[in-house]
């Protein structure tokens, strides 16, 4: 088991009356890139700023290499931090930006120069040392800010929506940039963002928070293929959601009438009403009659290019997306009869959300 | 035509002071125009007079009081004001009330502040006033700077391990030089200009120079008023002149640059 770098016990944190984090417990491990993931007011930057000691806890305990930091303000915490706003001074050279931290170390002159440049070399802006800030695009001004929270070694990398000021394109090859920064320099992250992609892409592990509280935590693949909640399954990717009865250990008979066949879904009790969810890249557009196969009628259609995004209405009056590959079969139109196979293993059953529990 | 028109709204603007430079060298002692001559008697007259030697010393003292006073306060408030949530109008409005209390009610009230403490003889009562004189100046010229300031950049100073104070004097400082320096300008002016306060607290050893002036003129007609207006207007314009060229102000005084 690898050392538990960041730990929050049992953190709560109120706003004005307002809990923005709720009695929150979250291990980031040894070199680990965490992802804290959630809609905007879900309490991942206030989780964020709890770490990096920019606002103290109401209540609970903050733990860096197992030393409480609570009480510590950010200046003392030795973390580095990238800002949503790039948050460069506008003043001081690229150059002098990176050497901030080193500066406030008391590092010697000699050693300055050699790891200033060295952190610029590492996101290539060796030949913009001399420059202003403003003189660099925003990709260039993100790098910047990456090497100013590199340079001095921090024991964890706190990064607030680094990518969300940056163009899409841009986003991308930074977002693979990041990773590899990361992983080269392997320092412990922790990463704030409101993009499922981006959390997908970079993480070893994802926080999904909802509500000041961490909804699942998980693996990006244990999150997308086993999401523990409804909320998750929503967010994370696109999917649909089927109400229906069980009939036996791995059937289910949904509204329509239809039974189908589940697989790796435990403990589903004879007679239980149950919530599954499937990925619209998971249903098939079949010719057939055969198991798990449902009649459906198209409602809507949206083409996207790499795929045909079908909206359909099938028994019960339940509707469904359907990501159709291409080539498309035939031409999709509204009103359309189709048959879909809906395969035993790409349901997922949805627990009931905290709160929605009808207890 | 508008060409013109501006030419004789600029020549109305100016044509006082053109008054007072010209008279200014007037050999004869008395303030007529166009002057009947040249000589430098009157700026002789104004640099050995002992009271306006005294005023010099008294206005430079007493500016130099009000300014060290005036700018770290202002400077924290116009900052406290610009982050400030609650009741942030409610305080923009008492910092900035000196300006629209007349001159004479403020001078009124320093006197009689002055007389109840026993200060009247000191520049104290004198450095106060221009210290409440000033400060609206100063705070307005810094809370325009504070108020573009982005607050992440503290934090990101505090992440990279600055204290609370290095911060301020690595990242804030810095940032607001530009207010800084036109707040000190606004302040030193306005302090050297003030007339209507200091005339109701000054005494013979304590006024300043502009008090000084009016005192003079009331008792002598000799064109020495109009050689030390001189001075002022020259010395005035050097500073701003001088500001404008080396320090980046953004065109606030002189100009505005594309």
């Amino acid at each position: 088991m690898a050392r538990a770098v960041v730990e929050l016990v049992g953190c709560t944190r109120d706003y004005a009356g307002v809990r923005a984090v709720a009695d929150l417990d979250l291990t980031v491990h040894e070199g680990e890139l965490l992802s804290l993931l959630g809609p905007s007011g879900c309490g991942k930057t206030t989780t964020l700023n709890l770490i990096a000691g920019f606002v103290p806890p109401t209540a609970g305990r903050v733990r860096i290499d197992g030393q409480d930091v609570t009480e510590r303000p950010a200046h003392q915490r030795g973390l580095g931090m990238v800002f949503q706003s790039y948050a460069l001074f506008p003043h001081l050279s690229v150059f002098e930006n990176v050497a901030f931290g080193l500066r406030e170390r008391r590092v010697p002159r000699a050693d300055i120069e050699r790891r200033v440049r060295a952190a610029l070399a590492l996101v290539r802006l060796d030949a913009r040392a001399e420059h202003r800030p403003s003189q660099l695009s925003g990709g260039m001004q993100q790098r910047v800010a990456l090497a100013r929270a590199l340079v001095y070694e921090p024991r964890v990398l706190l990064l607030d929506e680094p990518l969300a000021a940056l163009d899409k394109k841009l986003r991308e090859e930074m977002r693979s940039e990041l990773r590899e920064i990361q992983r080269s320099v392997g320092i412990t992250t922790v990463f704030v963002t409101h993009d499922q992609a981006e959390a997908l892409g970079l993480s070893d592990r994802i926080a999904v928070m909802r509500g000041g509280r961490i909804e699942q935590l998980g693996t990006p693949r244990e999150i997308y293929e086993r999401p523990a909640t409804r909320f998750v399954a929503e967010f994370i990717g696109a999917s649909s959601v089927l109400r229906g009865q069980a009939t036996a250990v791995d059937r289910v008979r949904l509204p329509g009438g239809e039974t189908v066949r589940v697989v790796g879904i435990d403990g589903l009790r004879e007679g239980e009403a149950v919530e599954l969810a499937i990925r619209p890249e998971r249903v098939r557009v079949t010719g057939e009659a055969a198991d798990n196969v449902v009649d459906a009628r198209v409602v809507g259609v949206v083409y996207q290019g790499v795929q045909t995004e079908v909206t359909v209405e099938i028994g019960g009056g339940q509707r469904l997306l359907v990501f159709v590959p291409e080539p498309v079969p035939a031409a999709l139109a509204a009103g359309q009869a189709l048959r879909l196979h809906l395969p035993p293993t790409a349901f997922m059953r949805l627990n009931p959300a905290p709160g929605e529990a009808g207890r | 035509m508008l060409r013109l028109a501006v030419l004789l709204l600029v020549a109305f603007m100016t044509l006082p002071t053109v008054v007072v430079i010209a008279v200014s060298f007037n050999p004869t002692a008395i303030l007529s125009f166009p002057p009947s001559g040249f000589s430098w008697r009157w700026y002789v007259n104004v640099l050995t007079y002992p009271q306006f030697q005294r005023a010099m010393w008294n206005s430079l003292v007493v500016t130099l009081g009000a300014v060290a006073v005036a700018m770290p306060v202002g400077t924290a408030a116009a900052l406290a004001l610009a982050r400030g949530r609650r009741g942030t109008s409610l305080w923009s409005t008492v910092l900035l009330s000196p300006l629209v209390v007349p001159g004479v009610a403020a001078g009124l009230g320093f006197l009689i502040l002055g007389a109840a403490l026993g200060l009247l003889r000191s520049r104290v009562v004198l450095i106060a006033a221009h210290v409440a004189l000033v400060l609206p100046f100063v705070v307005r010229s810094v809370w325009v700077s504070a108020r573009n300031l982005d607050p992440t950049l503290e934090r990101a100073a505090a992440s990279l391990g600055a204290t609370p104070w290095r911060a301020f004097r690595r990242v804030t400082l810095p940032l607001l030089r530009p207010g800084l320096v036109a707040a000190l300008l606004f302040a030193v002016i306005v302090s050297l200009n003030e007339f209507v306060v200091s005339l109701f607290i000054s005494t013979r050893l304590t006024e300043i120079l502009p008090v000084a002036m009016f005192t003079y003129v009331v008792n002598y007609t000799d064109p020495t008023i109009a050689a030390l207006s001189t001075l002022f207007i020259v010395v005035t314009f050097v500073v701003v002149w001088l500001a404008d060229r080396f320090l980046d102000l953004g065109g606030v005084f002189l100009h505005h640059r594309g």
